[in-house]
């Protein structure tokens, strides 16, 4: 891997923030990430007293539960150089939403405000700030990315991914028709509204299909469940993983939704 | 007009079953998207113009007041009538009243969303005065009894198949041979049909999309050039708005029309924009011999200072919709009242309360597509928020959903409860998982199981796995 910072000599401490999801449903994508941040120069460490960034909290209007789990994720992660996540989702909560969350609170909205400021997701992360321009990873087929809401449109990342996947040995992107509209997971939404969730989820597992890639990846495993159980669904073969996976060369365990070779 | 904003899940679910609703829902998506896209990239400052359009609004807010105090005078000085609505039993009285003493029968219309907001055409004609609408989209609605389901595309949800059909319903005398397959000949045939109506009209009505304090005058934005003849030809003009319609100067209006027609339909500017002030002068052509105004306020005063001012900065001009996915799906009439998309979200809380329109902040996915193209750069997911926040306090959500939620707050404010117990359920989930990698239904997941199946955890949490890792070590 390519990383100027990591030459300079001075290794930050970053904090892994596994994100609930990836915790419980994709060690790998965690895995995965502790690679490309270690490759990348950093020192990296997975603070234990994690659990959720607190957005199930916030996005139902329960601002009191959601500061709560805020407040214990500041102290988690304020004493590392930079907080890193798998999750555009989870990254933007911290990033675009803590300040706001704690807007006025002479303790916390400066603590919340400084973890904001160096709070990353992983891909860009490792383009933007580590200034890693290629990975050393291989993957034969071709791939169609979707570019998940919160990371697209909170975070602006779009270039980055692509930029990477583009130094995947045997690696081709097919991009897909929207790639920039929505999936229709929106946490609670899916199920609240699974109805409508299935309707927009199928317009996107439709742009997908019709992209011909094997592959479909994306930078959270919320959208991911929510594209792969559809795929699923209806058959599909294309497979289903998590950016990071492909980006570490991590693809030997099974896909998205699929079972483990070799076992029936 | 009926709310049907309570039984939104059901309004939800029998437009996900219509298709000609879900064809003509297609249309939304290609037509519009594309031309705004294609309109704002071509314009190197479009970017600079919503910041300057959010801030003329801003600083209008600020002094909502002096504004409407200026624009009366304005008004009044050049021989016009205001009148200030509380709400819209109000607003509704004051026009019938009007009609009354114009001894007005019919009454010509241009599109207005506010005639929807207060259900003008029912109780004028309920009272005796009847009310033709004049917009291509609004008159075909008119004619099937139907609400807009968009905000400035009235029909956007009937196909011209259906057009066609209304036509030869309702026009008796049409000849049978006569070609209606195409917009054009459509919009022909609605042009003939009501260019007597606006003769024979004693009032017109229009809605505003400025009022310009500055001058007096009160601005609309259109494409068929019907609100231009309903404002002109009768005797009377009145105009409906509410009262965030307020803008300074002429130079404000100038600078906001450069981004209002491009967001709606990627027009640089619409066909026409039509500027009126007061009644007719006596070197006038033409125009009307009263002009009268009518300001709604509704319940919109009381967001100014609140979670909910920016919403006051809207200029209507749909961007929001045609972007939003859950729009896409459902289509306007779903929402269940006036204002569909998510700017109805924000705003139908207020007018009819949250109690009635709960569902609509919560059916969204928090995309952000909508506030990533609103020229006025409101934040309309956050406002979303901000009335989830309302229900939760109000205890308006479902008792399941806010058990559930207290139960995951419970563990995620313990981190070590929480990986203790996740680490169980998730090598449990694991366990039953294996063999297909994914289950088609799971117990209390049925929203999720009923479309797609879910895909099965690996197996021991990451947190359990980096910890048996760290030991090693
Ligand atoms: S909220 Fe914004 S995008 Fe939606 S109608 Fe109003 S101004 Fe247009």
């Amino acid at each position: 891997m390519t990383a100027p910072a990591a030459a300079a000599g001075s290794k930050p401490r970053v904090a892994l923030f596994v994100t609930c999801l990836v915790d419980l449903f994709r060690p790998t994508v965690g895995f995965a990430a502790v690679k490309l941040l270690e490759d990348a120069g950093c020192i990296v460490e997975v603070p234990a007293a994690q659990t959720c960034c607190g957005q199930p909290a916030y996005n139902s209007g329960d601002r009191a539960d959601a500061r709560a789990v805020a407040e214990g994720v500041i102290r988690a992660f304020e004493g590392y150089d930079f907080v890193v996540a798998p999750s555009g989702s989870c990254a933007g909560m911290i990033k675009a939403h803590y300040g706001e969350l704690f807007h006025g609170d002479p303790n916390w909205w400066p603590r919340a405000d400084a973890l904001a400021g160096k709070t990353f997701e992983l891909v860009s992360f490792l383009v933007d700030v580590m200034g890693v321009t290629q990975v050393e990873a291989a993957f034969e087929g071709s791939v169609t990315y979707h570019d998940s809401c919160s990371g697209l449109r909170e975070l602006g990342i779009k270039a980055q991914p692509r930029s990477l996947l583009g130094t995947v040995d045997g690696l081709t992107l097919k991009e897909m028709k929207d790639t920039d509209v929505c999936c229709g997971f929106g946490g609670t939404f899916c199920v609240k509204y699974g109805e409508i969730s299935d309707k927009i989820v199928s317009k996107k597992t439709k742009n997908i299909r019709e992209a011909g890639a094997g592959t479909l990846l994306a930078g959270d495993l919320g959208c991911l469940m929510n594209m792969a159980g559809k795929l699923k669904r209806e058959g599909s073969g294309v497979e289903v993983r998590h950016v990071a996976e492909v980006l570490a060369g991590m693809v030997e365990g099974p896909a998205i939704g699929e079972k483990r070779k070799g076992r029936d | 007009m009926q709310i049907t904003s309570p039984r939104f899940k059901k309004n939800a679910h029998e437009a996900l079953q219509n298709p000609p609703l879900q064809k003509a829902m297609g249309n939304v998506e290609v037509n519009f998207i594309g031309r705004r896209a294609a309109s704002a990239a071509a314009l190197p400052e479009f970017e600079a113009l919503r910041d300057n359009a959010r801030d003329i609004k801003n600083h209008t807010l600020q002094h909502l007041d002096l504004y409407l105090e200026a624009y009366e005078r304005k008004v009044t000085e050049a021989g016009g009538h205001v009148h200030f609505a509380e709400d819209a039993d109000a607003a509704r009285k004051i026009i019938l009243e009007i009609c009354r003493q114009k001894g007005a029968k019919t009454v010509t219309k241009g599109k207005s969303m506010i005639s929807e907001e207060i259900g003008l055409n029912q109780y004028l004609e309920a009272n005796g005065v009847v009310p033709v609408e004049t917009d291509l989209g609004e008159y075909i609605i008119q004619l099937r009894g139907e609400a807009p389901s968009h905000i400035i595309a009235p029909a956007v949800h009937v196909n011209k198949e259906e057009v066609e059909a209304e036509f030869r319903r309702v026009h008796t005398h049409l000849d049978p041979k006569r070609d209606l397959s195409e917009p054009t000949t459509l919009l022909a045939e609605a042009r003939g049909e009501l260019r007597a109506k606006f003769l024979a009209a004693d009032v017109g009505i229009t809605g505003a999309n400025f009022l310009i304090a500055e001058t007096g005058t009160s601005v609309i934005v259109t494409n068929e050039g019907n609100g231009d003849l309903t404002q002109i030809l009768p005797r009377t003009h009145i105009v409906i708005a509410s009262i965030e319609k307020i803008t300074p100067t002429l130079n404000d209006v100038g600078q906001i029309l450069r981004v209002l027609a491009r967001s709606a339909t990627g027009q640089e500017m619409s066909v026409y924009t039509t500027f009126s002030t007061g009644p007719r002068r006596p070197e006038d052509p033409d125009g009307p011999d009263d002009y009268h105004v009518v300001i709604l306020d509704n319940g919109r005063s009381s967001m100014l200072g609140t979670d909910f001012e920016d919403m006051l900065r809207c200029i209507r001009c749909g961007a929001c919709m045609n972007h939003c996915p859950v729009y896409h799906a459902i289509g306007g009439h779903a929402y269940g009242w006036v204002y569909p998309g998510p700017m109805g979200a924000v705003l139908t809380p207020t007018l009819i309360g949250v109690d009635k329109s709960g569902h609509l902040p919560n059916a969204s996915t928090f995309c952000g597509r909508c506030e990533s193209v609103c020229p006025m750069r409101i934040p309309l997911p956050k406002m979303m928020r901000h009335w989830r926040e309302r229900e939760f306090e109000q205890h308006l959500q479902p008792k399941a959903a806010r058990w559930g939620l207290k139960t995951w707050a419970w563990f995620a404010k313990r981190p070590r409860v929480y990986q203790l117990a996740t680490r169980v359920a998730m090598g449990g989930l694991g366990l039953m998982g294996r063999a297909k990698g994914r289950f088609a239904s799971l117990p209390l997941a049925s929203g999720w199981t009923t479309y797609r199946d879910f895909p099965a955890p690996e197996g021991e949490t990451f947190q359990a796995q980096w910890a048996k890792r760290r030991k090693a070590s």
